[in-house]
C-alpha cells in the first residue's frame, strides 16, 4: 500500500514540474507589461525601468526561471504587486475559505446522491428512481454560475431569506479565533453559535450551487454502478445464501459499488476546485478562485503562479487520497502495485 | 414410494417480461427429489434449468414471475413464503452453488468473512465463533492450509478453490437439498471429478439431497440416481439413470443421449440434434415444444402434452415414445 503510494507520487513529480515550468511561461506571456503597471500610470520610462530592474523583469528568462525556481523551494512565490503581500501568505490565508466551501458542497453532495443512487438502484422503477433521474437530468443542465446568480436573485434579492452574498461572514461580525481556518469548525469549537449560524448563512447558497452540480454525477454513478453489481453473481450468492436484504445490498453491493463512485468522487472534487472561481466571484467569497480572477485582471502574475501551483499540488493531493482510499476498498489494487 | 418428497415442484410456470414480450420460460414443469437423492437436471443450453433452480430458490430476476405452480419443501409450498420466511430457509435448509466460482464470490471480501457470515446469518454459530467454524467448514472441503486460506480473496485462488469456498458456504447450515448449477463447468478435467466426489461424499454424509444441473449427460450419469431431461422449458421424461441410458423414451432425450460421447459411441459419430429451442416469445408455441424439431411428430401432438408412465418412476411427455 505504502510503496503503491510512493509510486502513484512519484509519477505525479513530472506533472508538478511540468506545471512549474508552465506557470513560469504564461505569466510572462500574459499581455500587459507588469512594471508598467506596478510603476503607476503616471511613470515615467526611466521609473518603470526601476521597477524593472527591481522585480528581476529585465534578465534573461533562463536567469529568471532559475530564480523563480530557488524561490519556489524556498517557498517564496513572490510578491503581489497590488498589495505588496508575499503570496504565499495570501494563499495560506484565503485557502481555508475555499475549501471550506469545497468541501461543504462536495459532503453535501456525497450525502445526497449516494443514498438516492442506492435507493433508485434497489427500487428500480419506482418514484425514488425517477426523482433520482430527474436530479441528475436537472443537475447537469444548470452550470454552477447559473444556479450561483439564480438562488443569489431569489433568496437575496426576492425572497431576503439568505444574507447579503458578501463573502464568509457578515460585515458586523469578527471571525471566529483561528484554528482550523474553517468558520464552522472554528466557531463550533470555541462554542460561537451566532458566528457559527451567520456562517453557515453564508455558505448556503454558494455550496448548495456546487452541490447541486457534482450531484449529478455522483447520483448517476452511484445508481449505474449499483445495478451492476446487484445483477452480479455473487450478489445472487449471497441472496441464495439467505443473507439479510440488508447485508446485501450494503456490505455485499454497496462496497462493490462505491468503487467506481470514488473514482467519479475525485473527478467531481477536481472540477469543484475549477468551479470554485466562478462561485467565489458570483459570491464575493474570499477565497484563492477570486484572488486568482483579480490577479488575473491587474496582470498580477506572482498570485496567478501561486494559484496554479497551488491547484497542481490539490490536484495531486486528491489524486493521491483517491487512489489510498481505493485501496482501503479494494484488495486487488493493493496487490496490483 | 410413499416416502415424503424432500423437494415437489409441482406444474411450476415462469415468465420473463422483456422489452421485445413475454418469455414463457418455463410451463407446468414437475419433478421431485427424494431424501439422500441425486437427481440430474439435464438439457441443452437455455432449456429453463438455472430458471428452474431459481425459481425453486426463490431469486428470480425481478423480471421473471411465477405464474402457477407449487415447490413443497419441508411440509410449506415455498412459494407461497414470504420473502423474509423464504431468506430463513435459504442457505440453511436448502442452497445453492453456481456456474463460474469465479463470479460467484464477492471479489473484496475474504472468503472466511463471506462463510462466516451465512453461519452467524443462520445462528449456525456466533459472531465470536464464525471465524473458527468457518476454518472448520474449509478443512471439511478439503482446503489446505485453511487458516491462512480463510483470510484470501477469491482473486488470490484458483477456479477449484474458489468452487470449493462456494461449497463451503452452501453446506455451512447443513441443509436438506442442495442445487448444484453446473458447479464444474469452467475447472479441468480433474478439478472436476474432484469437486463432484466432495459433493457426493458431503452429501452421503449428511444424507442431503442433490440437484445437479448440467448439460452433460455422461457426468449426470456418473454421480445421479436419477436424471429429469428439460427441453425449452418443459419436462419431457424423467427416469432412473440406468433405464434413461438404456431406453430413453422421449425423442429429444435419446438424441441427446446420441450425442454425448461416451464408451460406445465414437466421437465422429455423434449426432448433433437439428434445428434449434423454439423462440418462446411465440404467441402460436405447438403444445409440444420439441414438435418441430421431431422426426416422429404426429397429428396427436397437437393435443396438449400427456403425462404417461412408462416405467417405475419413469415418466415421459410424448404422444409417440420410443
Ligand atoms: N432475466 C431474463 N430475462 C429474459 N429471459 C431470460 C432471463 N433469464 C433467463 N431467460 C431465458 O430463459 C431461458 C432459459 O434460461 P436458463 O438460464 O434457465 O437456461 P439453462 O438451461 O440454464 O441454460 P445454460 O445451460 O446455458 O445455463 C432462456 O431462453 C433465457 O433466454
Ligand atoms: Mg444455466
Amino acid at each position: 500500500m505504502l510503496t503503491m503510494l510512493l509510486s502513484r507520487l512519484a509519477t505525479a513529480i513530472p506533472s508538478i514540474v511540468g506545471v512549474v515550468v508552465v506557470t513560469f511561461m504564461l505569466t510572462r506571456l500574459l499581455p500587459g507589461d507588469p512594471a508598467a503597471y506596478f510603476a503607476g500610470l503616471a511613470a515615467s520610462p526611466q521609473a518603470i525601468a526601476e521597477v524593472r530592474t527591481k522585480l528581476g523583469l529585465d534578465k534573461s528568462l533562463p536567469e529568471q526561471f532559475v530564480a523563480y525556481v530557488g524561490d519556489l523551494l524556498q517557498g517564496n512565490l513572490g510578491n503581489s504587486l497590488s498589495t505588496g503581500q508575499p503570496v504565499t501568505f495570501e494563499i495560506a490565508t484565503r485557502l481555508p475559505a475555499s475549501a471550506e466551501l469545497t468541501l461543504v458542497a462536495l459532503l453535501l453532495a456525497v450525502a445526497i446522491a449516494i443514498p438516492l443512487g442506492v435507493l433508485a438502484a434497489v427500487k428500480q422503477g419506482t418514484w425514488i428512481d425517477h426523482l433520482c433521474r430527474i436530479v441528475t437530468t436537472v443537475g447537469v443542465s444548470l452550470p454552477v454560475f447559473f444556479t450561483g446568480l439564480l438562488f443569489a436573485y431569489v433568496f437575496y434579492y426576492l425572497l431576503q431569506w439568505a444574507p447579503a452574498p458578501t463573502g464568509r461572514l457578515d460585515i458586523f461580525l469578527s471571525p471566529p479565533t483561528h484554528i482550523t481556518g474553517f468558520y464552522l469548525i472554528d466557531s463550533a469549537l470555541t462554542g460561537n453559535a451566532e458566528t457559527f449560524w451567520a456562517a453557515l448563512r453564508q455558505l448556503a447558497l454558494p455550496a448548495i450551487s456546487m452541490a447541486i452540480f457534482s450531484l449529478a454525477p455522483l447520483a448517476r454513478m452511484t445508481r449505474g454502478s449499483m445495478l451492476a453489481v446487484l445483477g452480479s453473481d455473487f450478489v445472487r450468492t449471497a441472496r441464495a445464501s439467505g443473507l439479510a436484504p440488508r447485508t446485501v445490498v450494503f456490505t455485499y453491493a454497496f462496497r462493490n459499488a462505491v468503487l467506481p463512485v470514488i473514482t467519479v468522487l475525485g473527478m467531481v472534487f477536481s472540477f469543484l476546485l475549477g468551479a470554485n472561481v466562478l462561485v467565489e466571484t458570483v459570491f464575493a467569497w474570499p477565497g484563492i478562485g477570486l484572488y486568482a480572477v483579480n490577479a488575473l485582471i491587474t496582470s498580477d502574475y506572482a498570485p496567478v503562479q501561486g494559484f496554479v501551483l497551488t491547484m497542481a499540488v490539490l490536484y495531486v493531493t486528491l489524486n493521491l487520497a483517491i487512489d489510498f482510499v481505493y485501496g482501503l476498498v479494494d484488495p486487488r489494487v493493493r496487490l496490483d502495485s | 414410494m410413499t416416502a415424503v418428497p424432500t423437494l415437489a415442484v409441482d406444474d411450476l410456470s415462469v415468465e420473463f417480461r422483456t422489452r421485445s414480450g413475454v418469455v414463457k420460460v418455463l410451463e407446468h414443469v414437475g419433478f421431485r427429489v427424494d431424501r439422500g437423492e441425486k437427481v440430474a437436471l439435464v438439457g441443452e443450453s437455455g432449456s429453463g434449468k438455472s430458471v428452474t433452480a431459481f425459481a425453486v430458490m426463490g431469486i428470480l430476476d425481478a423480471a421473471g414471475r411465477v405464474t402457477s405452480g407449487r415447490v413443497m419443501f419441508g411440509g410449506s409450498d415455498l412459494l407461497a413464503l414470504s420473502e423474509h420466511d423464504l431468506a430463513e430457509q435459504r442457505g440453511r435448509e436448502l442452497s445453492m452453488i453456481f456456474q463460474n466460482p469465479r463470479t460467484a464470490l464477492n471479489p473484496i471480501r475474504r472468503v472466511g468473512r463471506q462463510i462466516a457470515d451465512v453461519l452467524v446469518r443462520h445462528g449456525g454459530a456466533t459472531r465470536n465463533d464464525a471465524p473458527r467454524a468457518a476454518i472448520e467448514m474449509l478443512k471439511k472441503v478439503r482446503i489446505p492450509d485453511p487458516e491462512r486460506r480463510a483470510e484470501a480473496y477469491p482473486f488470490e485462488l484458483s477456479g477449484g478453490m474458489c468452487q470449493r469456498i462456494m461449497i463451503a458456504i452452501a453446506l455451512a447450515c447443513r441443509p436438506a437439498l442442495l442445487i448444484a448449477d453446473e458447479p464444474t463447468t469452467g475447472l479441468d478435467v480433474t478439478t472436476q471429478a474432484v469437486i463432484m466426489d466432495l459433493i457426493g461424499e458431503l452429501a452421503a454424509e449428511s444424507g442431503m439431497a442433490t440437484i445437479f444441473i448440467t448439460h452433460d449427460l455422461a457426468l449426470a450419469a456418473e454421480y445421479c440416481d436419477r436424471i429429469v431431461v428439460m427441453h425449452a422449458g418443459h419436462v419431457v421424461e424423467a427416469a432412473p439413470a440406468r433405464d434413461l441410458f438404456s431406453h430413453p423414451r422421449h425423442p429429444y432425450a435419446a438424441k441427446l443421449l446420441a450425442a454425448t460421447p461416451g464408451e460406445t459411441v465414437a466421437l465422429e459419430h455423434l449426432a448433433s440434434i437439428p434445428g434449434g429451442l423454439p423462440d418462446l416469445r411465440r404467441a402460436d408455441l405447438p403444445p409440444c415444444r420439441y414438435a418441430e424439431r421431431c422426426e416422429r411428430r404426429t397429428d396427436a401432438c397437437a393435443q396438449p402434452l400427456p403425462q404417461r408412465t412408462v416405467g417405475d418412476g419413469h415418466v415421459v411427455a410424448c404422444w409417440s415414445p420410443l
